[in-house]
């Protein structure tokens, strides 16, 4: 069994697309720069830069999304990179009017098959333009596909997924995780989109986690198997489509849920996921979700500031007993077993 | 490399023997063309007026020499990028009336199955791939396509037309500069009407001369009458066979009007956002009657047959009205179909 790192698995990903199929190309800032994109853009000049394959643009966000629409429009496969969430900010005009509504204002007669691919990066002090972590914005918007891989395979896969689906697709990565290794396949693979994986199974409780919340989760769950806790961890790995049915499934099981999200907390990912557990299964809950996610403030710069605000396994652990402790079924559900609906 | 920035004006004596270069038939065509396109929005006009056609319009009406010439000079292939105001360029790259007065009843049967309304028309088969109302949002996307055309190693040409108000946006910018590093196959049609919305050019800039605005990216820059078809037609020939060569974009600013208000059948003097005078000199240069007198007075035509012509053309606005009328509307039952291309899944 192979094993590559998370960098790499995504690096992997760009050669055998752009090998496969000459309608990929890469419009990504940073992709010619030593440390923008970490290892992932490796190799990638060297192999398809003298075919005009590989473009290092200029600083001009919204205007290059608009190029990747264009050519994906006019049938090509293109990538776009932003070496940071903050960045492509810049850039959510073309993203959320145009990419997003495409299939949709002509009738379905036009795809616009291209990857808007952002890299969230933050700790080290670099303050709060330079560690946003913003998926909730994109999972919030009909017509876009958001995929958060949290491993190596899924990392190589979604992307491959990405560049063939016939949709704008916005792939969010962590450099937190790009030093994770993994087993990843040597051959071209997919992760379908809207997917989710059951990391590892468990009776008590359901923690939903996305991307690099999925390592805090797992780290999580070892400390809690010491107190006779059994978690289940789902990685929804996509935001849209969203696995309803993987997740509901799970809490079924488990009756106790635990969203982890490595964003904002009001009106973000997980706040939406827990929104579908109480529409849906709302008779299964044996207690009130509870959300891990970053407090509802911008990104500090000083390192004890930064210990104080990113959430960590020790956050999960808490938020885990909480939830398998309440006792008792809460007010709500008593009311829900009266015939009041939860919708 | 070292673009150029030229003014052009055009003498009367110069343009009889441009005239006479294209040869009749495709002044015909021309004319065909312009009279399309305005006997079209003027019958629109009245649809709005007594609210058959809901969806918010912005007519083309004294701007029709600019698509008109500019797609002349265009193949099937090329692709073209619209606005809010493109019922123009939709009909003058090759598209029907019935698609398109459909799309404007906002019926099933129209060229965006009743999805788009006037601002989101599209229409694949003459490379018209979807226009849209956000200012200036189509010219990066055009400036893609025409990536694609370099990559693809085609000799296709990608033109987006936007208005002057679409300058003042910073995505314009980063479109022209890319589209020139790159050297792509790109024409930039900026219709100068000198309004955006309600606010004249000399209330928005320093600067009218719009040609002027991309000097320093080494890009060839004209100004062109846009109430001018055979000009136009002439300009955008050079701009696509540069294109085609592989020598890069063109920027042309056509200095036109509209005669109508910024959205709806009405002029706006009603709303003393406009000045009665200064649109009356504009209406003295009306592209079409320009063109006409030149026919006529050159013999390329006669005036009983321009009267057949205008016949012909009603008949033709007339049926897609009638077509458009006996369309069926959307049922509502599909409102969440097309979201994603494939499905949800
Ligand atoms: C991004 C954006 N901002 C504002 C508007 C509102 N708006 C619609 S048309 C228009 C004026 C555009 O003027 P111009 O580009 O010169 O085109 P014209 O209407 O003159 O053809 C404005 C401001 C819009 N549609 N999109």
């Amino acid at each position: 069994m192979r094993k590559l790192n998370y960098g790499l698995a995504i690096n992997e990903a760009f050669h055998q697309c752009m090998e496969r199929d000459d309608r990929v190309f890469i419009l990504g800032q940073g992709v010619l720069n030593p440390w923008y994109v970490g290892e992932t853009a490796r190799g990638l000049d060297t192999k398809y830069g003298p075919s005009g394959r590989v473009i290092d643009p200029p600083v001009s966000e919204n205007g290059m999304n608009g190029v990747v629409i264009g050519a994906a429009l006019a049938g090509m496969r293109p990538i776009t990179i932003h070496p940071r969430l903050d960045f492509l900010n810049m850039g959510l005009e073309q993203i959320i009017n145009e990419a997003s509504n495409w299939a949709y204002a002509f009738g379905g007669q036009q795809s616009c098959p291209c990857v808007f691919r952002g890299i969230i990066n933050r700790g080290g002090e670099q303050g709060a333009q330079h560690s946003q972590a913003t998926q909730a914005l994109f999972m919030h918007v009909p017509g876009l596909k958001v995929v958060m891989p949290a491993t190596p395979y899924d990392a190589k896969g979604l992307m491959i997924a990405a560049v063939e689906d016939d949709n704008p697709v916005v792939y969010i990565d962590d450099r937190w995780l790009y030093a994770e290794e993994g087993y990843v396949p040597e051959e071209y693979y997919t992760v379908p989109l809207g997917k989710a994986n059951t990391i590892k199974a468990g009776k008590d409780v359901t923690i939903v986690a996305i991307s690099y919340m999925v390592k805090l989760a797992q780290e999580a769950a070892m400390i809690l198997a010491q107190d006779g806790i059994e978690c289940e961890i789902i990685d929804p790995r996509s935001l849209t489509p969203f696995d309803d049915d993987h997740v509901f499934s799970s809490v079924k099981k488990t009756g106790h849920v635990v969203v982890c999200d490595s964003g904002w907390k009001t009106a973000g990912v997980a706040a939406e996921i827990s929104a579908k557990i109480v529409e849906n299964v709302f008779d299964s809950l044996k207690a009130p979700i509870l959300r891990v996610t970053l407090p509802d403030a911008p990104a500090p710069s000083n390192k004890y500031e930064e210990l104080a605000y990113y959430p960590t396994a020790r956050h999960i652990v808490d938020a885990v007993k909480k939830v398998c402790g309440a006792k008792q079924a809460p007010q709500f559900a008593v009311a829900s077993s009266n015939g009041v609906s939860a919708s | 490399m070292g673009g150029s920035t030229e003014l052009l004006m055009s003498t009367d004596i110069d343009l009889k023997s441009r005239a006479r270069s294209l040869g009749k038939e495709t002044l015909l065509g021309l004319h065909l063309q312009l009279i399309r396109i305005r006997l079209f929005e003027e019958r629109a006009a009245e649809l709005l007026e007594a609210k058959e056609i809901n969806t918010a319009c912005h007519l083309y009406i004294g701007q029709e020499a600019v698509a008109t010439g500019v797609c002349k000079a265009l193949r099937n292939t090329d692709l073209i990028w619209g606005n809010h105001r493109s019922h123009g360029h939709y009909l003058a790259k090759g598209g029907d009336m019935r698609s398109i007065m459909a799309e404007l009843l906002c019926k099933a049967t129209g060229c965006a199955k009743g999805r788009g309304g006037s601002m989101h028309l599209y229409n694949k088969e003459i490379g018209m791939l979807g226009t849209v109302p956000m200012v200036a949002a189509t010219i990066p996307i055009g400036v893609g396509a025409a990536l694609a055309a370099k990559l693809k190693k085609t000799d296709d040409v990608s033109v987006a037309f936007f208005g002057d108000g679409a300058t003042e946006e910073g995505i314009f910018f980063e479109a022209i500069n890319f589209a020139a590093l790159h050297k792509l196959p790109m024409i930039f049609v900026c219709e100068n009407n000198y309004m955006s919305s309600h606010l004249p050019l000399t209330d928005r800039r320093t600067t009218e001369k719009l040609f002027e605005l991309v000097a320093m990216n080494s890009m060839h820059s004209i100004r062109a009458d846009g109430m001018n078809v055979i000009e136009m037609y002439d300009l955008s020939t050079e701009a696509v066979e540069r294109a085609r060569r592989g020598d890069g974009p063109t920027f042309i600013e056509a200095e036109t009007y509209r005669f109508r208000g910024h959205v709806g059948p009405k002029d706006d003097l009603d709303v003393g956002i406009r000045d009665r005078d200064i649109l009356q000199s504009w209406i003295d240069r009306d592209p079409i009657l320009q063109l006409e007198s030149l026919l006529v007075s050159e013999g390329y035509t006669t005036a009983a047959k321009l009267e057949t012509i205008r016949k012909q053309v009603l008949a033709e606005v007339a049926d897609s009205v009638e077509f458009a009328r006996n369309s069926p509307d959307p049922d509502g039952s599909g409102v969440l179909d097309h979201v994603f291309i494939g499905g949800a899944k």
